[in-house]
């Protein structure tokens, strides 16, 4: 038998994989993730209402509804493990008339059977009573206290990070384009690198799952691009609302979100086109014009001209909407955690669980015996009491030179971005895990000084600093060569 | 004959300007106010500039140095004086009203630094 | 807790020019506190000229309109702090500052003056559709990047935008070797100087489009094109007008905000056009002892008006602090509104202290639209006290009335202050 270099590969280091690789990562297992972009968090995970659901979505009995219930609970231990922001805001979903009621009924009925703790219908004015900014048109609402909102970009990084000190190897820049059974496991080919081998083989990667399971299945599956925009609006709006305000697809169509952000933005969106560029992350006029003339009916006097950027993402659709999660039939050794859309973010905890017991079961791996159950986030100094505050910058001043003005960000958060475990190698990678360059002026200001600090912490020449994947460099070169 | 149409820059009104050019004869009409004729005929006569840019800095606490044309410069020198400064090297510390290249692409005009650089 | 006569929060023109005059005011103990690694704001990276010819009767430079005011500074030894940035100031005059050295500190100010200049609008405020690569560029990052940092921001670009900073911009890389592709401007009119537009673009042969923006933003990773399209009178993009231009750089000089988050923090009334405080005719905001001046009260077009009105809060904080420090409380005084109507979009001072006041105030606005052959009205109450007839009024030049002390004599109970546009 040859020897292969891993048990475990993981195909893509969105959340759905990171969380994976963490809980194999409790395991005596040798684990290694591809991700094609430089970092971990760049497709779906990036770009979605960062919201945790309650879970009286998914139909019951299915994995969807099961893995968004249980994720939605193990959320909260989880965030203070791994020292990622959540907060249990509580959901509404609108009403608008009294015909639709049956469907609001149907939603509460479905919550129950899904075992969503608390779930309730209330009236359009006790509903006001909660959020003073929905309009009068809400005649009813379900209340679901314990939906959530969470920081994607560092659940994400904190899943990646905490499996890294596991033990996981994670290789960015290595795009796989072709899964190959061999005896005893799979080969992986990577673009412009020396293939992978590995005896089991997890797909987690989104919009691109569908062409990685083809590869092995003749039971083939599609995963359609769901594009969705979204308008991000100044934390001088983030108290618009406290909740997370849904609309219950009505005669009107399906409605958009509007919700505080962990971070005290507030969010609108998505619309949802199906579209087939799996790389398609533009936004339309329409579209960002459909977020606004449909967030207004629920919520009013949104301040729309503190939006500060817009953005598009992609949600993995699969024909059955349904998580396809578990072995394939047909291919040994190969797990599918594929058609990963909404709720994937609230279940990606849950779904790491899931899986990775499946695979080490299956692998007769042991747990090992000294897990680092937590880890531990970077400090943010602007959110720091006094005494906390004043002796970090003791031990480290340069905390206390303040590079983004807008989200208060130091030197010394940017630095440690860098430096930790998985540390960000590009623009994009300081900004989500220390929201450098967030804030309202989106990183006009800090933009120099940030490439400077990335450039000397890592060696990477000016030139050739980017705002994420290779191609995407930010200046052309220096002035005295032209 | 010649005419020249150009846009007044001496306020906001912004007269679009007509110059007609006759041997040594100049006429400006579409002008409101006697500065917009002076400004036309010089603009056609003998157009100036100053230019404005930087220069490379070494072992200095910034990586370059501000400069301009210590006077105005005929607009047809522009790109050769960029040329010029563009070649040019300058080493910390630099002085603000420092010649940094005397008569720059025979024009007459040295080129100043325009700010201090300290070394770093 | 440390005390200072005034602490002024900015280093650029408004906060040292209001140092020097609170200085010559009588002032001693002064405080800049400053967030860059040197003084002088951002006149450091707007390295042509055209500075000064208000102030000092001739062109200067940015960079060396700033230091004359640094050298002020300097030679009357008015301490500052570099690298220092607020985090805090709240109504009573407690300043909280972040550095290196010293770590979080509060002191107590007998007076503040806010100077902490603005910010410019991102793309994602102006919901450009499209993919989101590298290379876009506020116009201001890349003059930053240019000629502090001495980097190329791109080789083919296109500027959303006609203010200023992008027609300076515009120049600036084609000198550098770029090729500068349009100057789009969503507006009938160019919110920029009539000199920029024909020494930046015109000098070039740099096409300025005026009705027309960006609809389409082409590339991935790094920007590779834009699409350009007409706008109608309602600012819509027309169908069928759409215009592709390839470029790897698009500059946006789409506006400047205000930077108030300190003045919101403490809590001081804001402007909701100026998005800067309301100020009375010393400057003073609603809380007492705070003042605003440049660009953090309102966007000025000519940095000379900034350090005109940087000095009059500089001499009103001195006033305040050398008073308070007499039994004798400030006068209370008769405080009448400044409207901005008909085509007058605000006014800065907002309110006007008829006893207290200078025997004349300078009262700066901007209008709403490019008007030709109007009157700037003045109104006590209902009566027209004064017009000047304008040939032409544009919405990217500042403008200006000054109201006498002397006037208000015969207007005892004057309500309000009136300033607008008339066609008669």
């Amino acid at each position: 038998m040859r020897d292969l270099q891993y048990d475990v590969a993981i195909i893509g280091g969105g959340v759905t994989g990171s969380a994976i690789a963490r809980e194999l990562s409790r395991y005596d297992l040798n684990v290694c993730l591809l991700e094609s972009a430089e970092d971990v968090c760049s497709g779906t995970s990036k770009a979605n209402s960062a919201i945790v659901h309650a879970g009286f979505d998914a139909a019951s009995g299915s994995m969807m509804a099961k893995m968004n219930v249980e994720g939605n609970r193990l959320m909260e231990q989880l965030s203070k493990d791994l020292d990622f922001p959540f907060r249990r805001n509580g959901s509404l979903v609108l009403c608008f008339s009294e015909e639709d009621m049956p469907g609001l009924q149907a939603l509460y009925v479905r919550g129950v059977e899904n075992g969503v703790p608390g779930v309730r219908i209330i009236s359009g004015d006790e509903a006001r009573a909660m959020e003073p900014n929905l309009t009068d048109e809400v005649v009813a609402a379900l209340y679901a206290p314990t939906g959530g909102i969470v920081c994607p970009f560092n659940m994400t990084v904190a899943l990646a990070e905490n499996a890294a000190d596991n033990g996981v190897e994670f290789r960015f820049l290595s795009e796989v384009t072709e899964v190959k059974p061999i005896e005893g496991g799979y080969e992986l080919s990577v673009e412009g690198k020396e293939p992978v081998t590995a005896a089991y083989i997890v797909n987690a990667a989104g919009v691109y799952a569908d062409r990685f399971h083809n590869m092995v299945s003749r039971e083939k599956i599609t995963i359609t691009p769901r594009k969705g925009d979204y308008c991000l609006l100044d934390q001088e709006a983030g108290h618009h609302v406290d909740k997370t305000i849904f609309q219950l697809p009505g005669k009107y169509g399906k409605g958009v979100l509007v919700t505080p952000t962990v971070h005290g933005n507030l969010l609108i969106g998505p619309t949802a086109r199906d579209i087939d560029d799996k790389e398609g992350t533009y936004t339309t006029a329409e579209e960002l014009a459909e977020v606004t003339s449909k967030s207004a009916r629920g919520v009013k006097n949104i301040p729309y001209r503190q939006v500060i950027t817009s953005f598009s993402g992609l949600r993995a659709h699969e024909a059955g909407h349904e998580f396809i999660l578990g072995e394939v039939k047909d291919a040994e050794g190969f797990f599918d955690a594929a058609g990963i859309e909404s709720p994937g973010l609230s279940s990606a905890p849950a779904i790491g669980v899931y899986l990775a017991d499946m695979i080490a079961a299956k692998a007769g791996a042991a747990k090992k015996e000294h897990f680092i159950a937590t880890r531990k986030g970077i400090p943010h100094v602007a959110a720091m009491d006094r005494e906390e505050r004043a002796a970090l910058l003791k031990e480290r001043p340069d905390y206390g030179t303040i590079v983004c003005r807008c989200e208060n960000v130091s030197e010394g958060e940017i630095v440690d971005s860098i430096r930790r475990t998985l540390g960000a190698r590009s623009l994009d990678g300081i900004k989500r895990r220390v929201r450098q360059g967030m804030g309202r002026c989106q990183a006009g200001f800090c933009t120099p000084r940030t490439m400077e600090i990335l450039s000397r912490e890592t060696g990477i020449p000016m030139e050739e600093i980017c705002k994420n994947r290779p191609g995407s460099e930010m200046i052309t070169g220096k002035m005295e060569e032209v | 004959m010649e005419t020249r149409n150009l846009i007044c820059i001496g306020c906001p009104l912004g007269c679009p300007l007509t110059v007609t050019m006759d041997g040594e004869k100049i006429e400006v009409t579409g002008n409101t106010c006697p500065r917009g004729a002076d400004y036309a005929k010089k603009e056609v006569l003998s157009p100036t500039r100053i230019v404005t840019s930087s220069i490379r800095v070494t072992g200095g606490r910034i990586a370059r140095v501000s400069v301009k044309t210590k006077s105005d410069i005929p607009k047809a020198k522009i790109f050769e004086v960029m040329a010029e400064i563009r070649a040019r090297k300058a080493e910390a510390p630099v002085r603000m009203g420092q010649v940094l290249i005397e008569n720059c692409a025979g024009t007459g005009v040295d080129i100043i630094a325009t700010k201090t650089v300290e070394v770093a | 807790m440390t005390y200072h006569d005034i602490v002024i929060i900015g280093g650029g023109p408004a906060g040292l020019s209001a140092a020097a005059a609170a200085r010559k005011a009588g002032a001693q103990d002064i405080l800049i506190l400053e967030r860059d690694n040197v003084l002088g704001g951002i006149l450091n990276q707007c390295i042509h000229n055209g500075f000064g010819l208000h102030t000092f009767k001739e062109e200067l430079t940015g960079p060396e309109y700033a230091s004359r005011y640094i050298a002020m500074v300097e030679e009357e030894k008015i301490p500052y702090k570099l690298n220092t940035i607020v985090a805090d100031i709240s109504a009573d005059r407690k300043v909280t500052y972040i550095n290196r050295e010293e770590g979080l500190v509060t002191i107590q100010a007998g007076a503040v003056i806010l100077a902490m200049g603005c910010r410019e609008r991102p793309r994602g405020a102006l919901n450009i559709p499209g993919y989101r690569p590298a290379g876009i560029y506020s116009a201001g990052t890349a003059q930053r990047l240019m000629n502090i940092e001495g980097y190329r921001v791109g080789n083919e670009v296109v500027i959303l935008g006609s203010g200023d900073i992008g027609l300076i911009m515009a120049r600036r890389m084609t000198l550098e070797g770029a090729k500068v592709k349009v100057v789009a401007e969503l507006m009938p009119y160019s919110g920029g100087l009539k000199r920029n537009i024909v020494q930046c673009l015109d000098d070039y042969g740099i096409p300025l489009k005026l009705s027309h923006t960006v609809v389409q933003i082409h590339g991935k990773e790094r920007l590779t094109g834009v699409t350009i399209a007409e706008v109608d009178a309602n600012r819509t993009p027309i169908p069928g007008t759409e215009e592709y231009y390839s470029c790897d750089t698009l500059l946006l000089s789409v506006g400047l905000i205000p930077e108030n988050e300190l003045s919101r923090g403490a809590g001081i009334s804001m402007n909701r056009v100026t998005s800067g405080p309301n100020v009375d005719d010393r400057l003073e905001t609603d809380a007492e002892g705070i003042y605003a001046c440049g660009n953090v009260l309102h966007v000025h077009d000519l940095v000379d008006f900034v350090s005109q009105e940087a000095a009059l809060a500089g001499e009103n904080a001195a006033a305040y602090v050398l008073r308070a420090k007499e039994p004798a409380a400030a006068a209370q005084g008769r405080k009448v509104p400044l409207s901005a109507e008909n085509g007058v979009r605000y006014t800065v001072p907002q309110i006007l202290n008829l006893d207290t006041m200078q025997d004349a105030v300078t009262v700066r606005f901007r209008v709403a639209d490019v008007y030709k052959d109007r009157y700037i009205s003045v109104y006590y109450d209902d009566k027209r006290v004064s017009k000047k007839k304008k040939k032409v009024l544009a919405p990217g030049e500042m403008e200006q009335v000054v109201l006498k002390k002397s006037s208000f004599a015969e207007y005892p109970d004057l309500g309000k202050i009136t300033i607008c546009t008339e066609v008669e």
